[in-house]
């Protein structure tokens, strides 16, 4: 690996020329700051979903499925959801192919429907609240319940902040007239939200799990 | 040697005009390394007036009126939270990240200007939030700076109400204003060095605030987490954390909760936080001592491997908080090992300060003065760390003020002392004066001494089991009447090195105007920082040209070279090769 590599070298013994390593590479600090970002909300849900398996060990914890009278036991308002974030994810991936091919309207078309179906998931996924709300499972009756709104809001909050970046992008391309530039600042958009939706498979997942699933998961993590 | 990235973004560089775009809304790094810097000292005088006030009433109890019960667990949550958080982490990372890793690395800016300028104002903003809380019906939260529930958010903690929602929400600015300056420290450490400077040719400073920085990046969001779910417990009655209870004999909502929970979140936090701080402590005290025993720093790349080891190390010890909580003897076992293994390439980086420094010629100037004075307390510090991470002798003593005495040694003081190394070392560059040197030294031998005043008998009240946070000692058999006369020579002490940081002050206030100048380079460095056109760097930091990089930051003291320093600038001279070549050989 090269990082092993580097950190084997040894810089007092090579005085070389400064010419002779120095590589351009590529200069892309988005790509590298998307990375990050990804990596640190990675671990942010990692421990929310860490402490989620912890706490359903505890006997007031009662799974969202399972049993017919739970509300995902029947998991199709969660499909329709997770689809309409697939249609969000493909059509930014869209978007990316047709800004390499420098085809000005498929982007427009693509990048337009990608944040609207971004903006569906959200209100459907309120309208998820409401409707979980009507049926009495509030935020405080059950630490599942409580994961669930914390889980979706947190989630919903950072795909609300990766639509403000998206604006951000296109506004200042659409501002400086500069098409061409759109390219590499899409494609940290579309990988951070293809980074959004395996996000919320995997809590869809672990939403959806009935007691036996969670139970297996928190005891194969020690709880 | 595929990681040189040429990035010189001349063109994109607007000179700020206006005072406001200029020292407000900067978006140099420099100035939000000033704003950060001068932030995080003002709330730190504040944490150390509080600790003046825990200091009285310890030493001298039924004496003031003011300090009741009540607010003495407010100064001590507040000052533990503040000096942790917000002026350590803040300062080292905020203040010197900002300003050492572009011009270290010979960049002209961080690679997002403006995201580093939102970053400092969150910062501010959670400032505000913090000490707002001190203003409000109750005070502050008066829950210990771990805010441990159910305790934290319940009827009867002071601060049980206002207090710890806008502490929760303090730190959840706060952990965003890191998260943009961190991604911004470790993208410009990967893409934005100069022609040249390889990774392993970076300056020790450098490595260790980047692997902090990422530290911070993975460890914090621990803290939001915790936040989040306290601030739902307290603010919506959900039970994360809060068990089934009854208080003040009504039983309240909750259900049954786990506050033991809390706590793995907090230290799985908490203690790469102290990594966090320690380690660009670790980085810039090493560049201090190379330079001013105009010594090559010793075992370059095993000081880069322990940075590196430590910071990986550092997620896999944190339950060593948590052997009085609950615990599988087994997991106390695991915690215990990997406790001790850490005290393996931390021991390697003091043999290696030591080692620079022997046979070095040694100039005995403040920033020096600090440094050395930083190995004693670090070691004393570490030492005792030793003691408490066996979980068989952490037990008697958890709870203690032996605890508190390591802590402070190991964290409060050594962190400190580099600070106050480090800004008398790179005060010139920043404003183009010297500190004064009497005072400086005045201000290290009353600090240095004042603390092992202060911290060397605690170890002792610690060992007769004198609990810590507890208010007043009130009788008791095993505690001897004399623990109090150590108490309250404790605080004479305290409050003398307290305020030998006036002297501090005085001097970074008048030395602005009135200091010797310092002309370019003055503790003759190699390193890139002080290789710039003009001192203090103006904007852009490098002029028209960026610097080019021909060797590593550490050629002190090279045999046959003119000067007993060759900067990383200086192209290599015909022979060079072949002679260190052959030196190597021999």
């Amino acid at each position: 690996m090269s990082l092993f590599k580097t950190l084997q070298e040894k810089p007092w013994e090579t005085p070389e020329a400064a010419g002779s390593i120095a590589i351009a590479q590529d200069f892309d600090p988005a790509k590298i700051a998307v990375r990050f970002i990804m990596a640190v909300v990675g671990v942010l849900f990692f421990l929310f979903i860490i402490t989620f398996l912890a706490r359903s060990q505890y006997p007031d914890f009662e799974a969202l499925a399972g049993q017919p009278w739970q509300p995902f036991s029947d998991a199709s308002r969660l499909w329709i959801n997770t689809f309409i974030l697939v249609f969000a994810s493909l059509f930014i991936q869209f978007g990316v192919r047709k800004a390499k091919e420098q085809r000005q309207d498929a982007v427009v078309i693509g990048v337009s429907l990608a944040a609207f179906f971004s903006v569906l998931f959200l209100v459907a996924q309120l309208d998820l609240w409401r409707g979980m709300l009507a049926m009495g499972f509030y935020v405080n009756t059950n630490p599942a319940n409580s994961y669930f709104y914390a889980l979706t809001g947190i989630h919903g909050l950072h795909l609300l902040g990766g639509l403000i970046v998206l604006a951000n992008v296109v506004f200042r391309v659409w501002y400086d007239d500069k098409f061409s530039s759109i390219s590499r600042p899409l494609q940290h958009c579309a990988t951070y939200w293809h980074f959004m939706l395996g996000i919320w498979v995997v809590l869809f997942a672990l939403l959806t799990s009935e007691s036996e699933t969670i139970n297996t998961l928190a005891g194969l993590c020690g709880f | 040697m595929q990681h040189v990235a040429i990035a010189d973004q001349v063109d994109e560089l607007h000179d700020p005009t206006s005072f406001i775009t200029k020292y407000i809304w900067s978006q140099d790094h420099k100035v939000i390394a000033i704003q950060y810097g001068s932030t995080a000292i003002f709330v730190g005088l504040i944490a150390l007036a509080l600790s003046g006030l825990m200091r009285l009433q310890l030493g001298f109890p039924d004496t003031f009126d003011f300090i009741d019960p009540s607010s003495y667990l407010q100064f001590v949550t507040m000052h533990g939270m503040i000096m942790v958080v917000y002026l350590l982490t803040a300062l080292l990372l905020g203040g010197f990240g900002n300003y050492m890793i572009p011009l270290m690395c010979g960049a002209r800016d961080m690679v997002f200007p403006y995201l580093n300028m939102l970053s400092f104002w969150f910062y501010f903003v959670s400032v505000l939030i913090l000490l707002a809380s001190f203003f409000v019906p109750g005070g502050p939260t008066g829950a210990g700076w771990t805010l441990y529930p159910p305790q934290a958010i319940l009827n009867g903690t002071p601060g049980y109400d206002w207090g710890i929602i806008l502490m929760l929400v303090s730190l959840a600015v706060f952990v965003i204003a890191f998260t943009m300056g961190g991604l911004n420290y470790v993208t410009t450490v990967l893409q934005a060095r100069t022609s040249g400077m390889t990774l392993m040719r970076m300056p020790l400073t450098v490595w260790a605030i980047f692997v902090a920085t990422i530290l911070g990046l993975l460890a914090f969001p621990a803290l939001l987490v915790s936040a989040i779910m306290m601030l739902l417990d307290k603010l919506i009655g959900t039970s994360f954390f809060m068990p089934a209870l009854v208080s003040l004999g009504e039983n309240l909502d909750y259900t049954g909760g786990s506050p033991v929970l809390f706590q793995h979140l907090f230290w799985f936090f908490g203690h790469p936080e102290v990594y966090i701080v320690a380690l660009p402590a670790f980085g810039m005290v090493s560049d201090v001592i190379s330079v001013h025993a105009r010594k090559n720093i010793f075992g370059y790349r095993m000081m880069v491997w322990a940075i590196v080891a430590i910071g990986a190390l550092s997620f896999v010890v944190w339950a060593h908080h948590m052997y009085v909580s609950v615990m599988h003897p087994a997991f106390g076992f695991f915690f215990a090992t990997t406790t001790l293994i850490i005290a393996v390439p931390t021991a390697i980086k003091v043999y290696n300060w030591v080692l620079t420094l022997w046979k070095g010629n040694i100039h005995l100037t403040v920033p020096m003065l600090f440094a050395i004075g930083f190995i004693f307390t670090f070691t004393h510090g570490g030492l005792t760390g030793l003691f408490l991470g066996n979980v068989t002798i952490d037990l008697p003593l958890s709870d203690t003020y032996f605890v508190v005495a390591h802590f402070h040694m190991v964290m409060g003081v050594s962190p400190v002392m580099v600070l106050f190394a480090a800004i008398y070392h790179w005060y010139p560059l920043m404003t183009g004066r010297m500190l004064d040197e009497g005072l400086g030294k005045l201000h290290f031998w009353v600090t240095f001494l004042g603390t092992y005043a202060i911290y060397l008998p605690m170890h002792y009240l610690g060992f007769l089991g004198v609990p810590r946070r507890y208010f007043a000692m009130g009788t008791t058999d095993f505690i001897p009447a004399s623990a109090q006369d150590l108490n309250a020579s404790i605080t004479i002490a305290a409050l003398i090195v307290g305020a030998a940081q006036m002297i501090f002050i005085y001097n970074v206030i008048v030395s602005l105007r009135h200091g010797k100048k310092a002309g370019k380079n003055p503790w003759r460095a190699t390193s890139l920082e002080w290789q710039t056109p003009d001192v203090p760097p103006h904007h852009g930091n490098w002029g028209p040209e960026l610097p080019k990089v021909y060797r590593w930051a550490y050629d002190y003291s090279v045999p046959g070279a003119k000067d007993d320093f060759i900067p990383q600038t200086q192209p290599v001279l015909e022979g060079e090769q072949s002679e260190e070549a052959e030196a190597m050989r021999k």
